[in-house]
Order: C-alpha cells, then sequence, then structure tokens
C-alpha cells in the first residue's frame, strides 16, 4: 500500500512536471507533445485507467 | 490575454477533451453492471470474503453461486473468468448458474475468478470495452476484460515476479495473473490473496474436483485440451476420449512441475482436490489476429490466423468458419458435463449430477443467448450482478 502512494505521488510529480513545461514552452508542437503525454497520467490518477 | 495563451488553453482543452472522452468510457467499461438470473437450484450465493475476510469491499470479492442437489454427493467448483479476455469460459459458468438443475451433489460456480480483471481491457491493445451475446430479448453485454487484474486494484508490478511459495522468476506483469498466483497468500498482493481464498473454499467445502475454464491462441501449442494434475489423470483420460470419441476432438495433457502458480498444478499440490484446466481456440487472441474487436472476439474469424494456419504455424486447425464464440462455449459446457458424467460413474457413492445445461451440439444449434435469462423478468431474489 505505501509502495502504490509513493508511485501515485510520482505520477503526480511527473503532471507536474509536464504541466509546468506545456506553460513554460514556446512552441506550439511541444505543447500538443506534452497534453499527449500527460493524457495517460492524467487518467491514472483520476483512477480512470 | 496574448495569442500565446490563448493557443496553449485551446491545445490544453483539447487535451482535456480526449481525456474526458477516454476516461468515461473507461469508467463506464469498469462499472458496467453484468446481471446474473440465478437457477432454482442456487441454494446460497457466497461472497469469497466469507471464505477469506481481508477481500471484503475489494474487486475481488466475487460471487460463489452454489448449486445443491436434494441428494447428497460430490463437490465440484467451476471457475469461469481466471482470464476475463477468454469469455467462453465465464459464458460456460454464467449457463451453469443461470440453467443447472442439481438432482445431487454440490457445484460451486464462480463466473468471474479474476473480478477485478473482468474491470479493465489490456493498456494499448485497442481492445474494445464489451461485447454482447443476442439473445431474443434483445442481448445481453458484458465487460470485456483482461488476462491480468485491473492495475487500479493492484500497482505497481515489479521488476519480476517471483511466485509464492516456490519462488520461480515469472514475467513482471504475471503478479496480476490469477492463474500465476496459486496457491496464494494471506498476506500477499489482491490476486495472491484471491487464490488463497479459493483454497480455503475449496478446503473448507470438501471439493473433489476443480474445473477452471480457459481459451487458448491457436499458436499455443496447449489448445483443444485438459490439463491435469498427475495425481489422478483418470478423469481426464476418460472425459477426453469420450468427448473425442462422440461430440469433437479434446485432448489431455499433464500438468509440468516445473512450471509454478497454474491451477492444475497447485490446487494438486496443496489441497485434495483434482483440478483439471480446459482450453478452447480463441483466434482474438492470436498475435497474428487482424482487427481486434467484438466482432473478431464473437465470431472467431481472422482471415490473417487462417493464412497462419496455411503455413503450419498454429496447433488448432481454422478455415474461414472460425472459431464463434457458440462453438467455444458449447465445447467447455459439453466438457463439464462430460466430466461430472465420469466422476458420477467412477463415484457411485459420491454423485455430482446437473442437468437442464445444453450440450455443444445444443449451444452451437440454439446460439449462447438462449440460455441467459432476461434480467428484466427476475424477481429481486433471482437477481445478482457481477
Amino acid at each position: 500500500m505505501i509502495i502504490t502512494i509513493f508511485y501515485y505521488l510520482l505520477v503526480a510529480f511527473v503532471v507536474f512536471l509536464a504541466g509546468w513545461n506545456l506553460v513554460k514552452s514556446r512552441k506550439w508542437q511541444e505543447e500538443v507533445l506534452y497534453v499527449i503525454v500527460l493524457l495517460p497520467f492524467v487518467l491514472r490518477l483520476l483512477r480512470l485507467k | 490575454m496574448s495569442a500565446t495563451v490563448v493557443r496553449k488553453i485551446v491545445i490544453a482543452g483539447l487535451g482535456c477533451v480526449l481525456a474526458g472522452f477516454a476516461g468515461a468510457d473507461f469508467y463506464r467499461g469498469r462499472h458496467r453492471p453484468e446481471p446474473l438470473v440465478i437457477s432454482p437450484s442456487v441454494a446460497e450465493v457466497k461472497k469469497l470474503s466469507q471464505y477469506f475476510a481481508p477481500l471484503r469491499g475489494t474487486a475481488n470479492d466475487e460471487n460463489i453461486y452454489i448449486l445443491e442437489g436434494k441428494k447428497p454427493g460430490g463437490t465440484f467448483l467451476v471457475m469461469g473468468g481466471s482470464h476475463p479476455e477468454e469469455p467462453a469460459g465465464r459464458l460456460a459458468a454464467w449457463i451453469l448458474a443461470e440453467n443447472g438443475d442439481m438432482e445431487a451433489g454440490r457445484v460451486f460456480v464462480v463466473p468471474s475468478s479474476s473480478r477485478s480483471g473482468t474491470t479493465v481491457t489490456r493498456p494499448s491493445g485497442a481492445y474494445p470495452s464489451d461485447y454482447t451475446i443476442p439473445t431474443a430479448w434483445g442481448g445481453q453485454t458484458f465487460r470485456m476484460g483482461d488476462r491480468w487484474a485491473n492495475p487500479l486494484d493492484q500497482w505497481p508490478d515489479p521488476e519480476v515476479y517471483i511466485h509464492y511459495p516456490s519462488r520461480q522468476q515469472l514475467a513482471y506483469m504475471d503478479v496480476r495473473n490469477l492463474n500465476r498466483a496459486w496457491p496464494g497468500r494471506s498476506n500477499g498482493t489482491l490476486t495472491e490473496k484471491t487464490t488463497y481464498a479459493l483454497i480455503r473454499l475449496i478446503n473448507e467445502e470438501k471439493v473433489d474436483v476443480v474445473i477452471d475454464l480457459h481459451e487458448a491462441e491457436l499458436q499455443y501449442p496447449v489448445i483443444s485440451t485438459i490439463v491435469t494434475h498427475p495425481k489422478d489423470m483418470s478423469l481426464a483420460a476418460m472425459t477426453s476420449m469420450i468427448l473425442t470419441d462422440e461430440e469433437f476432438k479434446m485432448g489431455m495433457e499433464k500438468s509440468p512441475a516445473e512450471l509454478r502458480g497454474l491451477s492444475h498444478r497447485e490446487i494438486g499440490d496443496h489441497t485434495n482436490a483434482l483440478p483439471l484446466l480446459f482450453e478452447s481456440p480463441e483466434p482474438f487472441l492470436d498475435a497474428t489476429r487482424g482487427r481486434t474487436d467484438a466482432k473478431l472476439l464473437l465470431e472467431g474469424k481472422d482471415e490473417f490466423v487462417v493464412r497462419a494456419g496455411k503455413r503450419g504455424l498454429l496447433f488448432e486447425k481454422i478455415d474461414e468458419k472460425g472459431w464463434p464464440i457458440d462453438v467455444r462455449v458449447g465445447r467447455h459446457t459439453s466438457a463439464i458435463l462430460q466430466t461430472l458424467s465420469v466422476w458420477t460413474q467412477d463415484h457411485p457413492d459420491k454423485p455430482v449430477i446437473l442437468k437442464n445445461i445444453p450440450k455443444y451440439a445444443e449451444v452451437i444449434a440454439k446460439g449462447t443467448g438462449a440460455f441467459l435469462r432476461d434480467p428484466a423478468k427476475a424477481g429481486p431474489k433471482e437477481l445478482v450482478f457481477e
């Protein structure tokens, strides 16, 4: 259970990093890429997949 | 507001829309109710947690339907859904729980042995989220499921799965595979706790024979067969001979001692019950398949698998007719009935007599849906949800 919670915290951290990069990015191609990367992490964080 | 900010909001918004559609589909797949109308012979519906309390409230606190005859006799356990992406096993168990008329003995039926696995599909597999069996009353929809338990119920996977108690090293994802987790342990993962609870059920209820229903890809050598524990191979041998002579080709194989965690090995080693594992052919599982959709799952027709067969790459025959779900379900129901018949002949003091279950030819002639009962016409005490 502790390891599972730790993994959810890791996922939340990756979501924060990708989101931060999305905000800071200057190229629209990179922004699209960050959104695509975010999808599975967000779905796991919301416990949907 | 600058153009850059607007662009970022639009791109993030599109991402939210995609996540919303995908998330809604996954949520529906995980929570889709599956009604089961119990047979009048079902004396009791238990939960697996009644055999091991820590499972209460988990995804694997599954239903156990106890068909009980008026006369005493032997006890069988029939498990469908060890691998939920092999639907013929679940459907055959469903038919037993909805239609079985017990004359003697008891049959415990578990249609969703890996219930967690019924609530997820394979990531990146483009699987359908569900499938519908046509019936006279409109059709019944089932969750598609996966070979492994849902990561939302058991996560993360280790680098290497070390099986308990053999310490054999297995593939990491098989830590969520019910049929690699026997005999389980009380303080293990959800999957190990599930097999531990099923072992307790087998011991406490003095189960004589366990039947674990599966399906296999045609590129897998263990197919169209019964796998049995070497402590008593006569039941499987006689069943396979009679089935091959009277209905369809059915082989028999001995459970290898070196392969750990499987029901046909560990139940035989750790309980007094005799385990049998039935395999029917499912082209949906073949690596060389084409589009992975509900049509392929139910019709079992795939031109690429047929081509593989023409090149001698398969362990089971296939032609343009494929392996429809009715053929696969019929194989399981007939194999169960034949096993019961052979058992009763060999153990007249412990008969297990089950009636009103269709055999192979009848399932093919009428379709699986003819043996699914309409939940709209069921009384409140008859209706259970899987």
